[in-house]
């Protein structure tokens, strides 16, 4: 049923706390999405996972292994895909296909099986006698993740698999992503962009090394925002910001584009209060106020406040 | 240990060798270049020395004396001096580097039995060469002396011999030339070059690109991929050390007097130890840059100044003797002399590879120690 099984993971290194005990579950076959800010401690807990790290105590049962004590296990039956692209750029897209399909021990008819399926998996058909070098970055992303899943894991961690990936690459990368997922792979996914959040099954928010929320889209927006979230568009957003950040009915302000987002607290009853405090700047245009439902944005923002408190 | 996945690796690193042109084109063209300026450029032999002659006798005898010198091709006379000033002229400008001087009395006063005095100046920046020219004229004039001794007893009657008669005899090199003596040497530091800098870059490398996050989450173990990486270069290493030993035959006639097979054995050992030498180099440098910087003055510097290779490690002082013991090559090059050029076996050399498998197993201790502690931080 789940096919990783995190309990009370943690490192340190000397007195640095990178991950404090953390736990979770990911079900077999889903998209897993793993949030945090830069230095979260992301990055330490796929390591540990990947059977790179040891933990400092708990453990982990990645696939039926664990990665304290079955970490080569471990390694031969997960697929790992980094940020930073981590094939040959001087090999063409067969010759990497080729050497990691050695590496994991795949050769003859099942490795030709293999690479065809990459190829037309990642959509590089007539692509492959190419130098990986001349690659754009969305394909280069395409191919590592093809190479990744050679050996045909049941687990595959990405680490921010799409970062400096333009948006129309980074749509059908996430095609691939959904495509293996329907296969039954489970893919735990690390990322910036929360709209990508949207696409994952469960999601898990760490700060700190610490878990701060778990759950699903929906389940996040709703357990952890439970206060009204208000978009004000108006003329001079700054002053309005300012004047929302001292109010007494709100405990947050954020600004999105040309508008602002504010998060009420228990202070807070009808709109009209909202009104009344516009109307203590002069000249501001108001051309909406509207409570709207939470984006993800506002949820991590306003979770990683309260932590911060 | 699988070699399917060593396979992978080696096949490979074979493909970024010779895809990596100018790597290639060095790795293949530095052992040509270096036969060619040890072979042909640095030689220590002294000949070809430029004399310049004041002949202020001007008689059949002084140039009988003369003539005597510039028989063998050590010298060359390049200049006749007619006066006094001339002299310091001649040594300034380098037109000579060497003056004969031969007394307006030279003949007068041998024939009046007299002994004679004859000046001879050498220009002494150059002390090695100096001395080595030096020798040369004591060694001729005491053959002319001794010609002139026999012929004078002979006129007065009585048989000439000679009391002790010296015969030098060189082994090994018997006309001492400088090739037969750098080039085994020359193997010993071609083989360290192209090991160490080319282990250690291409290690460092995938640090550098981040292709190493990709081998450390498969299930690849550090001595595959160790073997599987290193073994293009000990291919190349040791084609080049063939290289060498072919036209050291063929150009020197340098001969591998002992037996190839304990030649090709010390070799691979050898190589075993400038390898982990690459290896430790990889594991403290980040960058290829760091790598390259350190693998040549690591493997360089030492392997032409300490180990033998040119300069006798006997007439060094003591503190530097010991010194000499950091460089691996010191112990090669004298297994490759006492094979290629001695013939001797086993016997004689096995201190020497017992001390090249130990230098091996301590930087790969290290080594792994300094690895391990990384992966942790």
């Amino acid at each position: 049923m789940f096919s990783i099984e995190v309990n009370n993971l943690n490192k340190t290194f000397g007195k640095f706390v990178a991950v404090n005990n953390i736990s979770f579950k990911v079900k077999a076959g889903e998209i897993f999405g793993f949030l945090g800010a830069n230095g979260a401690g992301k990055s330490t807990t796929i390591k540990m996972l990947c059977g790179l790290l040891e933990p400092t105590s708990g453990d982990a049962i990645v696939g039926d292994y664990s990665i304290k004590s079955q970490s080569d296990l471990v390694k031969k039956n997960i697929g790992y895909m980094s940020q930073r692209f981590s094939l040959y750029n001087d090999l063409t897209v067969k010759e990497n296909i080729r050497f990691f399909g050695g590496v994991y021990g795949l050769e003859g008819k099942e490795l030709n099986q293999r690479m065809e399926w990459i190829l037309k998996t990642a959509n590089l058909i007539g692509k492959e006698n190419l130098l990986t070098t001349s690659l754009p970055g969305g394909i280069k992303q395409r191919l590592a993740l093809g190479t990744a899943v050679i050996h045909k894991p049941k687990i595959v961690f990405l680490d921010e698999p799409t970062s400096g990936v333009d948006p129309i690459s980074r749509r059908s990368f996430w095609d691939l992503i959904n495509e293996l997922s329907a296969e039954g792979i489970t893919v735990l996914v690390t990322t910036h962009y929360l709209e990508e959040a949207e696409y994952c099954g469960n999601i898990i928010l760490i700060n700190a090394g610490n878990l701060i929320a778990e759950g699903n889209s929906k389940v996040l927006k709703t357990k952890y925002l439970q206060n009204p979230i208000y978009e004000i568009q108006c003329s001079n957003i700054v002053d309005v910001m300012e004047l929302f950040d001292k109010s007494e009915i709100v405990d947050e302000t954020s600004i999105f584009g040309n508008s602002i987002h504010i998060i009420t607290n228990n202070n807070f009853v009808n709109e009209n209060q909202i009104y009344a405090e516009l109307k203590k700047l002069p000249n501001i245009q108001i051309n909406k106020v509207e409570k709207i439902v939470p984006t993800l944005e506002d949820v991590f923002i306003h979770l990683l406040e309260k932590d911060k408190k | 240990m699988s070699i399917n996945r060593i396979l992978a690796i080696a096949k490979k690193e074979f493909k970024h060798l010779f895809r990596d042109f100018r790597m290639l084109s060095i790795l293949l063209l530095f052992p040509v270049f270096l036969l060619i300026v040890f072979g042909y450029a640095v030689n220590f032999d002294v000949r070809n020395i430029k004399l310049a002659v004041y002949d202020q006798n001007n008689t059949e005898l002084s140039r009988e004396f003369y003539n005597s010198l510039i028989s063998s091709d050590y010298f060359q006379i390049s200049h006749f001096i007619k006066s006094d000033s001339e002299v310091k002229v001649v040594l300034d400008e380098k037109i000579a580097q060497c003056i004969l001087i031969v007394p307006k009395d030279f003949s007068q006063k041998f024939y009046s039995k007299e002994n004679v005095k004859v000046q001879f100046l050498t220009d002494g920046v150059d002390g090695n060469t100096a001395t080595i020219i030096q020798n040369y004229v004591n060694a001729a004039t005491a053959s002319f002396n001794s010609q002139k001794t026999n012929h004078i007893l002979e006129q007065k009657g009585v048989k000439s011999y000679i009391p002790f008669d010296f015969q030098p005899i060189f082994w090994f090199n018997k006309d001492l030339l400088t090739t037969r003596f750098l080039i085994p040497g020359l193997i010993a530091m071609i083989l360290v070059i192209v090991a160490v800098v080319s282990v250690s870059l291409s290690l460092v490398r995938e640090k550098e690109r981040g292709t190493i996050e990709q081998i450390n989450v498969s299930p690849i173990k550090i001595l595959e991929l160790l073997l599987g990486k290193t073994f293009p270069y000990i291919v190349v290493a040791l084609s080049n050390a063939i290289f060498i030993l072919i036209v050291g035959y063929l150009l020197f006639d340098v001969e591998v007097k002992g037996n190839l097979f304990l030649l090709a054995f010390t070799t691979i050992i050898f190589l075993f130890t400038s390898t982990s030498i690459g290896i430790f180099i990889s594991t403290i440098s980040d960058s290829q840059q760091i790598a390259f910087t350190i693998s040549t003055m690591v493997s360089l510097l030492p392997s032409v100044i300490l180990s033998g290779f040119i300069f006798p490690i006997e007439s060094m002082p003591t503190l530097i003797q010991i010194l000499t013991n950091i460089t691996p090559a010191k112990f090669f090059i004298k297994i490759l002399r006492a094979i290629i050029l001695r013939g001797v076996g086993i016997e004689a050399i096995w201190d020497q590879i017992i001390y090249l498998l130990l230098f091996a197993g301590i930087l790969l201790m290290f080594a792994s120690k300094i690895y391990l502690k990384k992966e942790n931080i």
